[in-house]
């Protein structure tokens, strides 16, 4: 969705990482969903990195 | 003295959250120290210098949460760990809320969600380029407060971002306004007219709160993290979210807040301020612009609340040096009666980088160059400022607006060294901040006057609050509590800088407190 039709709209809100900030936005009444995040491929950036690439390839 | 430890394996929390319980912890009777950590190589390092390395804790990998408790009695220690789980176990309920299950990843929350339209990312800055590509590739608008993302990375974010027309709000973003709703540290302010793009969380903050003071309200507060108007990320963001306040009906004023940008960018941001067809205030701390029209260049970011509500309601306004020179001059005379016994120095210990820079910029001009950790030169100076929340002062501890106790230390020392006479603070309230800022600071402050005291020298502390009356901390008492330990508290981080140099040298005051005619 476009930034100009964001503007207009009720914000609903995916939260990774610190958890205070979705916790924030619950208290305001802001929909908002906390990821259980971790690093993914269990931390190794390489792996991280290779994953990125399947993520762009839309073949993959 | 008993320590007990214990791991939990695949238990990922945040520094935020790690931070929260040691404190609630070390407040439990008989405690003495607690580590909560994740299971990193650096980490095992400190929790062995602490002391708190035991046979449990040696197999916690980076995945696995360390807790470990020193305390007076096993009992003690063992009750400690309880209140731990009791802890993250009342955030997960609270988090799960709207989910049965909290999900792992960003594809199956957008499943939950199928509505999202932002995706807020905090996460460990190596993870970030990955998780906000992910969410720009499914059309999602970006938060993004982590740091410690490189250039190249940010430049091929916005790229994205830009080509598809989302917002990439950083990285290194402190605090933005969506649609009225606050995003990472955030001051409560009401909706209303005034639009920014901000380059600078606490930047953003300062003008937020003052505006609100002046009966003023937001209508989108765009952060586009402190790089964008480099020349490498060449103002990505900053275009779009002038566009977009350009086409905003809500938005009648815009202000963009920035450090200076660079001389390559200029051209193309004086051509899209020039055509937005709004007034405009541009503050780029201490760079007055010359940009003319309907751009109004200010010097600090106190000046860019009220050049935008001129703006607003078509009226005059000149900046001044003080708002009220008469109550200057009773605090000007009080501060001057310790003169004798203090230090020659200021001392500026802030949290905010941007209320460092603009500090450091004002003191620069009217006492000469000054030390700093924010730029080079000042050698020799009795005075310095430092940001404390700057990279090489972080490392890997938390931020100071996160966890005050950096600042404390600091200021205890301060009442150590015969060079300090005054120390200049900055307070920064709103959410996702410390809920008791100022208690932790004041308890500080005692203790350095007191050890200054015992030396036969007086300190003088002089702060300004970033905050607004509807700030969970409650401004009010913020200010009462710094007042009644004796600091000089202004009403902006400019004033207070100013104030400052003034009790260093009076004779200032000729052009800074004018008499009336």
């Amino acid at each position: 969705m476009s930034l100009e039709t964001l503007l207009g709209q009720p914000l609903q809100v995916i939260n990774l990482g610190v958890d205070a900030f979705a916790l924030e936005l619950q208290a305001t009444g802001v929909p908002v969903v906390h990821v259980d995040w971790r690093p993914p491929a269990g931390g190794d950036l390489r792996l991280v990195k290779l994953l990125a690439l399947l993520d762009e390839d839309p073949e993959a | 003295m008993a320590v007990r430890a214990i791991i939990r394996p695949s238990f990922y929390k945040d520094s935020v959250a790690l931070m929260r319980v040691a404190e609630a912890l070390r407040a439990m009777p008989g405690v003495r120290e607690v580590a909560a950590l994740m299971g990193t190589p650096a980490n095992h390092e400190l929790l062995a210098s602490a002391g708190l390395a035991t046979a449990e804790t040696k197999e916690a990998g980076p995945g696995d949460l360390v807790l470990a408790v020193d305390a007076e009695s096993d009992a003690q220690a063992a009750a400690a760990l309880v209140a731990a789980d009791d802890f993250f176990g009342a955030r997960r309920q609270a988090l799960e809320a709207t989910v049965r299950i909290l999900p792992r990843t960003l594809d199956s929350a957008l499943r939950h969600m199928p509505g999202a339209n932002l995706v807020a990312i905090s996460v460990p800055g190596p993870y970030a380029k990955f998780e906000a590509m992910r969410a720009l590739r499914r059309g999602v608008h970006v938060f993004l407060f982590s740091d410690n993302v490189s250039l190249a990375d940010e430049v091929e974010l916005k790229r994205l971002a830009v080509h598809h027309r989302l917002l990439c709000m950083g990285p290194d973003c402190g605090t933005a306004y969506v649609n009225g709703v606050g995003l990472g540290f955030a001051n409560v302010v009401p909706r209303g007219r005034i639009g920014y793009v901000a380059a600078s969380g606490t930047g953003l903050q300062a003008v937020v709160s003052h505006l609100a003071a002046l009966g003023e309200g937001i209508s989108q507060g765009i952060g586009v993290g402190g790089r964008d108007l480099s020349a490498d990320v060449g103002g990505l963001m900053t275009g779009l979210a002038l566009e977009a306040l350009a086409a905003d009906s809500a938005t009648e004023v815009v202000v963009l807040i920035s450090k200076p940008p660079a001389r390559s960018v200029l051209p193309r941001l004086e051509a899209a301020l020039g055509s937005l067809g709004k007034p405009v205030v541009l503050c780029c701390l201490g760079e007055l612009s010359h940009f003319g029209g309907p751009v109004r260049g200010v010097s600090t970011l106190e000046d860019a609340a009220h050049a935008a509500a001129a703006a607003l309601h078509r009226r005059q306004w000149a900046p001044r040096a003080f708002g009220d020179p008469d109550a200057i001059r009773g605090r000007l005379t009080r501060i001057s009666a310790g003169a004798e016994q203090r230090g020659r120095g200021i001392l500026g210990l802030y949290t905010g980088g941007t209320l460092a820079h603009e500090a450091r910029l004002l003191l620069d001009a009217l006492l000469g160059p000054l030390s700093s950790n924010l730029a080079p030169g000042g050698d020799g100076s009795p005075h310095r400022i430092l940001d404390l929340g700057a990279d090489e002062l972080t490392a890997s501890r938390p931020h100071p607006m996160l966890d005050p106790g950096l600042r404390a230390h600091r200021v205890r020392e301060a009442g150590r060294d015969p060079t300090v006479g005054i120390i200049l603070l900055d307070l920064v309230l709103g959410r996702g901040a410390h809920t008791d800022p100022a208690g932790l600071l004041t308890a500080a402050i005692y203790d350095a006057r007191t050890a200054a005291a015992r030396a036969g020298r007086s300190l003088a502390v002089v702060a300004s609050v970033v905050g607004t009356a509807g700030d969970p901390q409650g401004l009010p008492a913020q200010v009462a509590r710094l007042e009644a330990a004796g600091v000089d508290v202004l009403p902006s981080n400019a004033q207070a800088a100013r104030f400052a140099a003034l009790a260093i040298r009076p004779d200032l005051s000729s052009t800074l407190l004018p008499e009336p005619p």
